[in-house]
């Protein structure tokens, strides 16, 4: 009690550490968790050649041999693809489009009920959402493009486009409300009109942010496992009857072959180790996504999401 | 604060010690005069169905420690063979050829029917199909036939729904209908759940689907089937199922090496009781009797 500045900075001292080892235990983390990953599936290799994993179009584990099994990247890759790159077309307009209202356009009162209830979204359950999905957006998609089956890509990016929205209006809502009013003042004294100054001043100015909301929003979809489960259908289809007729058909994603068969596959055999594969697959492309990510975060600094 | 933390620390630590030094002697009590072990090994179809009777049963027999394995029918028997287990689990009749071999050895292989197996097939309310034979069925999966008009039934695209491939009934399925090594068409829907597969087939007119026989509600229909297309339509009912006459079920065999010891017989007699086929109800399979 007597010496309280000394006692305050030896306790600096251990936060610091604290911290910095906290940090370090994160990457530590990360890498620790992709080396498990690939220690568990690399095997995979041994009993089923690398060149089958790359090309083989089908998904078959439990296909007896000589024919199988099957353990094919190619239909889960492409599914989890096409799913994802729907959802992006579907929720970067809708989503930027909200953000630009919210930040710019709507009064105050509807901000502050709009921006409150679409973070709101973001807390329902995945499987809540897929249940939904199942019930009423297969049917509809079904009704409305005249289909033999809702469950299919489309319906997939619906629904993961409506997850990802959150994410994208909220930040890019942040993005956006951090672009200094003297920006918008000075391009109304330039003399430009409201609209000149939202899309040629405010969103370039907040563009890192926005990419980096996009980019968090896709990271969300292309992980979600639960609901492209419920409405894709998971059937394992390479296209070939071009892209609209893929997107309207069930697809296989990555996240829905690892969560349908994770639990169940018996520990160290080969459908084991090639569901780790996939998992290793899936940890590079959110690796990737997230890596572009901090790129635009970084581009320009001080501008944007603090 | 800081003091009550502490408190809740050390308590928590006294309770982990107190029980974690309280399980060992449990097992141990119950251990002391001769625990009996049982091993059941073999069908991968089976594992749930016998960890689920193993559960019940060492619940009710404390001094019997029951450990079951899978691998497939294949392994269970291989095993059954060089008495590496002592029950072995089979969703297929020992072949002749495997009942020779044994006897070779000395052993007289003794079969016991423990539960059925049994799908219905279900197709859209709106499909004028009522029955299927084996073969069409098989074609319709393996993607031969993909319109309905194909299989005598009104023009449309026929949507294929299956379980996934890690449900035992996906692999019933595959080597019941479609025969060992021949895959499913890719354009097949698997589902994660059986519910999933009635709610799309009553959202999709062309839509066809097989589930556990206790799976049909009044959202789809179930469709008879003919084992070939000279034999009788049958509906799929838990009389037929037992009756032998449905063409997809199939019975779910124990076997054991020579007449069964004293605690094989225990677990053999409980399994085909009431409590055992209890169990077989609640995991979707069909009781014997």
């Amino acid at each position: 009690m007597s010496k309280p500045g000394h006692r305050w900075r030896s306790l600096e001292g251990v936060i610091e550490s604290a911290i910095r080892v906290s940090g370090v235990a994160s990457i530590a983390l990360v890498i620790l968790i992709f080396a498990f990953v690939l220690r568990e599936g690399l095997p995979l290799f041994k009993e089923y050649p690398l060149r089958a994993f790359l090309t083989q179009r089908g998904w078959q584990p439990t296909l007896s041999p000589p024919t199988g099994p099957w353990f094919g990247l190619l239909p889960n890759l492409w599914g989890s693809v096409l799913v994802t790159a729907g959802a992006v077309v579907i929720a970067v307009p809708l989503a930027i489009g909200a953000a630009v209202c919210l930040a710019d356009v709507a009064p105050r009162s509807i901000r502050d009920v709009v921006k409150p209830t679409i973070e709101l979204l973001a807390t329902v359950p995945s499987v809540a959402i897929g249940f939904v999905g199942a019930a009423a957006i297969n049917p509809l998609v079904k009704d409305l493009f005249n289909l033999d089956t809702g469950k299919s890509a489309l319906a997939g990016s619906i629904v993961l486009a409506f997850m990802a929205i959150p994410t994208i209006v909220t930040i890019s809502d942040d993005a956006l409300s951090a672009v200094p009013k003297s920006f918008r003042d000075g391009s109304v004294a330039l003399g430009a009109t409201r609209w000149q100054g939202i899309s040629r001043v405010v969103i370039p100015s907040a563009a890192p942010g926005m990419i980096a909301a996009i980019m968090l929003g896709v990271g969300r979809a292309i992980g979600e496992t639960m609901v492209v489960i419920m409405v894709t259908g998971n059937a394992g289809v390479l296209p070939d009857k071009g892209l609209w007729h893929a997107f309207t058909h069930s697809v296989r994603t990555i996240t829905g072959t690892l969560g349908a068969e994770a639990l169940e596959v018996a520990y160290g055999d080969a459908h084991y180790r090639a569901l780790f594969m996939l998992g290793v697959v899936l940890f590079l492309i959110t690796y990737v996504l997230n890596f572009v990510a901090d790129l635009a975060l970084n581009r320009k600094p001080r501008r944007a999401l603090q | 604060m800081k003091a009550k933390m502490w408190a809740a620390a050390v308590i928590g630590l006294v309770v982990a010690a107190m029980t974690g030094c309280s399980a060992p002697k449990e097992g141990a009590g119950s251990a002391g005069t001769g625990t009996q072990t049982l091993t059941v090994k073999g069908s991968d179809t089976m594992v749930q169905l016998a960890q689920a009777w193993a559960e019940e049963f060492m619940k009710q027999h404390p001094d019997i420690q029951v450990s079951v394995t899978g691998g497939g029918s294949n392994t269970g028997l291989a095993a059954l063979m060089n008495k590496g287990t002592d029950i072995c689990n089979s969703s297929r009749p020992i072949k002749d050829e495997e009942k020779d071999q044994a006897a070779k050895k000395g052993i007289d292989v003794q079969e016991f029917v423990v539960a059925r197996d049994a799908l219905s097939v279900i197709v859209n309310l709106s499909n004028p199909i009522s029955e299927l034979t084996r073969d069409q069925l098989k074609d319709i999966y393996t993607g031969k036939v993909t319109d309905w008009s194909q299989v005598g039934g009104t023009p449309g695209r026929i949507v294929l729904n299956s379980r996934e491939t890690s449900s035992g009934t996906y692999v019933f399925f595959q080597e019941h209908v479609l025969g060992k090594g021949v895959p499913f068409a890719d354009n097949a829907m698997l589902q994660p759940a059986t519910s999933q597969i009635v709610q799309t087939v009553a959202q999709d007119k062309g839509g066809i689907g097989y589930v556990g026989l206790g799976y049909v509600t009044d959202k789809v229909k179930a469709i008879k089937l003919k084992a070939d297309a000279a034999s009788p339509a049958v509906e799929g009912t838990v009389d037929n199922v037992m009756n032998g006459s449905y063409p997809l079920a199939r019975p779910l065999f124990e076997y054991t090496a020579g007449a069964p010891s004293a605690v094989a017989q225990k677990w053999l007699d409980w399994v085909r009781g009431e409590g055992g086929q209890a169990v077989v109800k609640r995991l979707d399979f069909v009781p014997i009797k």
